[in-house]
C-alpha cells in the first residue's frame, strides 16, 4: 500500500492513502500527540472533510485494537522479513522515569516509533499491553521498530 | 518582605480581565493577542482604569514575555522542517517579503519615519502571526487541506527571517554604523548556523545539560540559561529576543518537546504581560489620528498577503478555492509585528500606535476573512466542536 507522508511544519505529520473502495484518508499526527483523521472529497481533492479526533491516549487505544495482536504474532517473522526492522528487549531500571507508572505516560510509540508490543515481567509474559499498564522496575520491555527507535525506547526507560 | 496590597491587587484584576477576555477571544476562535492590547489601551493613559501600581512590574514582566516568545518561536523549529519548506517553498518566500515587506516600508517613507522605523514598519507588514495562524488552520480543521503544508512552510521561512532581521534592527536602532550593522547581522546568522548545526550535531548533548525528569527543575534550568543567553545578546546590542531564540533552536527533539510543555504557562502568562504593556505605552490620542493610515496599510497588506499564498500554494499544485483558502490564512499579523517595534520602543513616537492598531485590526479581520471565504462548502460540513485544540 501507497502511504504518502506529508511534513506540516510547527504541526506534525500527515500520512495520506486511498483503500479499496477508494476513499482518500488523511492522518495528521500532531506534535501534541493528538491525532487527527479526515476524508477528502472526491470533487474538491485539495479539501478534508473532519471525520473525527483522538487524544493521545485514545489513538494508542485504537492502534491496539488494529494493529497489535497481528504485530505480536508476526513480529518476529516482521524483523526477519523487513530490512531494518528489529526486536530488542529493554529492561525498566530503577530511577526510571517510568517505574511505577502507566505504559501510557511513556509515550514511548509516539516518542520513538517504535512499538512495545509485550511486557516480560518474572515468568509473567503480558502481550500488547495496553496504556493503563502500570510498569515496574526490572520488567523487561519487548520492543519491535528500527535499531534507532529501540534505542530511543531503551534511553526512555533507562534510569 | 514589603508586599504592596495595591500592587497585588491590580495585576490579580489585570489578570483577571486578561482570563475574561481570553475566554472570549476563545469562544469566537479569535486570537486573543488584541484583546489583550485593547486591555492595555483601557488601562493606559487615555483609559478607563490606571494601574499605577501594576506599571513597573508589567514592564518587567514584558520584557521577559519577548523572551520567552522567542524561546518558544525556536524550541518549535527542526531542521527537517525547515530543509523541507526551503527545498520547495524559497520562491513564495522571496515573493512574501517583495510583497508584504515592501508596503510598509513606502508606507513608512510616506509618514516621514526615520530610518529605523522605515525598517521596523517592513518588518512588521511582512511577518505574519504564525501562533495566530497555526493555532486557526487546527481550529478550522484545514490541517488536513493540501494548501496546508504551503502555509506553514511560509510561515516557517518567515520566522527564521526573523533570526537575521531582528538583529539587523536592534543594532540599526542604537544608531550603529551600517557596517557594525552588517557585521551583527552576520554574527546573528553565523550564531544561528552554528546553533543549528549544533543543535543536529550534538542536540541530545544539549538536552541532557538542561534536561532533568523533574518539570520543576527543567524549568528553572532553561529559563536561567535563557536569560542569561539573552542578556548576553543583549549587551553585545544583538537583541535579547535573538539570544532567546538561539537556546530555544538548540534544544532538539524530545528534550525539545518537554521544553516546551513546561514553559507553555510561563510563556503564555508573560506574553499576555507583553501584549498588555504594550497596549498601557499607546494612549488613544496617540493612536486615533494614525487610525487612517493603519488601515490603510492594512488593507493593502491583507491584499498582498492572499497574492504571496495563493502563490506558494499554487506551487503545490493547489486549485482555486484553496489557493484562496491559504491566502486569507495568511493575512493575520501579531505578536512578532508587536515585537519587533516593541524594539524600536520610543524611537520613533508614531510606530507603537500605528503597529498597534494596525495588528488590532489585522489579528481580528485575518482570522475572520479565512473563516468566511471558505464558508459555502464549510457551512454543510462544519463539524460541532467544542473541544479546545490543544495545539
Amino acid at each position: 500500500m501507497d502511504v504518502n507522508e506529508v511534513l506540516l511544519p510547527g504541526v506534525g505529520l500527515r500520512y495520506e492513502f486511498t483503500n479499496r473502495d477508494g476513499d482518500r484518508i488523511g492522518v495528521i499526527a500532531l506534535r501534541s500527540g493528538d491525532f487527527e483523521v479526515v476524508l477528502y472529497d472526491e470533487n474538491d481533492p485539495d479539501e478534508s472533510r473532519p471525520v473525527f479526533r483522538l487524544t493521545d491516549e485514545e489513538a494508542e487505544t485504537l492502534a491496539q485494537i488494529l494493529g497489535a495482536p497481528r504485530i505480536a504474532e508476526r513480529f518476529a517473522d516482521l524483523t526477519r522479513e523487513v530490512p531494518g526492522l528489529n526486536a530488542g528487549q529493554v529492561e525498566v531500571l530503577a530511577g526510571s522515569p517510568y517505574a511505577g507508572r502507566p505504559l501510557g505516560t511513556s509515550r514511548a510509540r509516539t516518542l520513538t516509533g517504535a512499538s512495545i508490543v509485550a511486557i516480560v515481567r518474572g515468568e509473567e509474559v503480558i502481550a500488547s499491553p495496553g496504556p493503563d499498564e502500570t510498569l515496574r522496575t526490572g520488567d523487561v520491555l519487548v520492543v519491535i521498530g528500527t535499531a534507532e527507535g529501540i534505542l530511543g525506547v531503551e534511553r526512555l526507560f533507562g534510569g | 518582605m514589603d508586599v504592596s496590597a495595591a500592587f497585588l491587587l491590580e495585576f490579580g484584576l489585570i489578570l483577571i480581565v486578561l482570563s475574561l477576555v481570553g475566554a472570549l477571544a476563545r469562544r469566537w476562535t479569535l486570537s486573543p493577542v488584541p484583546l489583550y492590547l485593547l486591555t492595555g489601551l483601557a488601562l493606559g493613559e487615555d483609559g478607563i482604569v490606571r494601574v499605577p501600581e501594576a506599571g513597573e512590574f508589567v514592564g518587567i514582566g514584558a520584557a521577559i514575555g519577548v523572551v520567552l516568545l522567542l524561546l518558544a518561536l525556536g524550541l518549535e523549529f527542526s531542521i527537517a522542517e525547515f530543509t523541507t519548506s526551503m527545498r520547495r517553498h524559497v520562491p513564495s518566500a522571496v515573493a512574501d517579503v517583495a510583497l508584504n515587506a515592501v508596503p510598509g516600508a513606502l508606507a513608512g517613507w510616506l509618514l516621514g519615519l526615520n530610518g529605523v522605523g522605515i525598517l521596523a514598519l517592513a518588518g512588521a507588514t511582512y511577518i505574519s502571526s504564525s501562533g495566530i495562524i497555526a493555532r486557526l488552520l487546527g481550529d478550522l480543521r484545514r490541517l488536513g487541506n493540501r494548501e496546508t503544508p504551503a502555509v506553514l512552510a511560509v510561515l516557517v521561512l518567515e520566522d527564521f527571517a526573523m533570526a537575521a532581521y531582528l538583529p539587523l534592527l536592534s543594532v540599526v536602532a542604537v544608531g550603529g554604523a551600517w557596517w557594525q550593522a552588517v557585521l551583527w547581522t552576520a554574527i546573528a546568522v553565523g550564531a544561528l548556523v552554528a546553533a543549528f548545526a549544533g543543535s543536529y550535531r550534538w542536540g541530545h548533548h544539549v538536552g541532557r545539560v538542561v534536561a532533568h525528569p523533574e518539570a520543576e527543575q527543567l524549568m528553572l534550568r532553561l529559563l536561567g540559561v535563557t536569560l542569561v543567553v539573552a542578556a548576553l545578546a543583549e549587551s553585545v546590542h544583538a537583541s535579547a529576543a535573538v539570544g532567546a531564540f538561539l537556546v530555544g533552536l538548540t534544544l532538539t527533539g524530545e528534550a525539545a518537546d518537554r521544553a516546551r510543555a513546561v514553559m507553555e504557562p510561563l510563556r503564555d502568562l508573560f506574553a499576555a504581560v507583553f501584549f498588555v504593556a504594550i497596549g498601557l505605552s499607546v494612549s488613544l490620542s496617540a493612536m486615533a489620528p494614525l487610525l487612517p493610515a493603519a488601515m490603510a496599510l492594512a488593507a493593502l497588506t491583507a491584499v498582498t498577503k492572499v497574492a504571496t499564498g495563493w502563490y506558494a500554494a499554487s506551487r503545490d499544485g493547489v486549485a482555486v478555492r484553496g489557493r484562496v483558502r491559504a491566502g486569507t490564512a495568511l493575512i493575520a499579523r501579531g505578536e512578532f509585528s508587536i515585537i519587533i517595534v516593541g524594539l524600536i520602543g520610543p524611537r520613533e513616537e508614531r510606530l507603537i500606535p500605528l503597529v498597534s492598531a494596525y495588528v488590532l485590526i489585522l489579528a481580528v479581520v485575518g482570522p475572520l476573512l479565512t473563516r468566511f471565504t471558505a464558508l459555502p462548502v464549510a457551512r454543510k460540513r462544519a463539524p460541532r466542536d467544542d473541544r479546545p485544540s490543544s495545539s
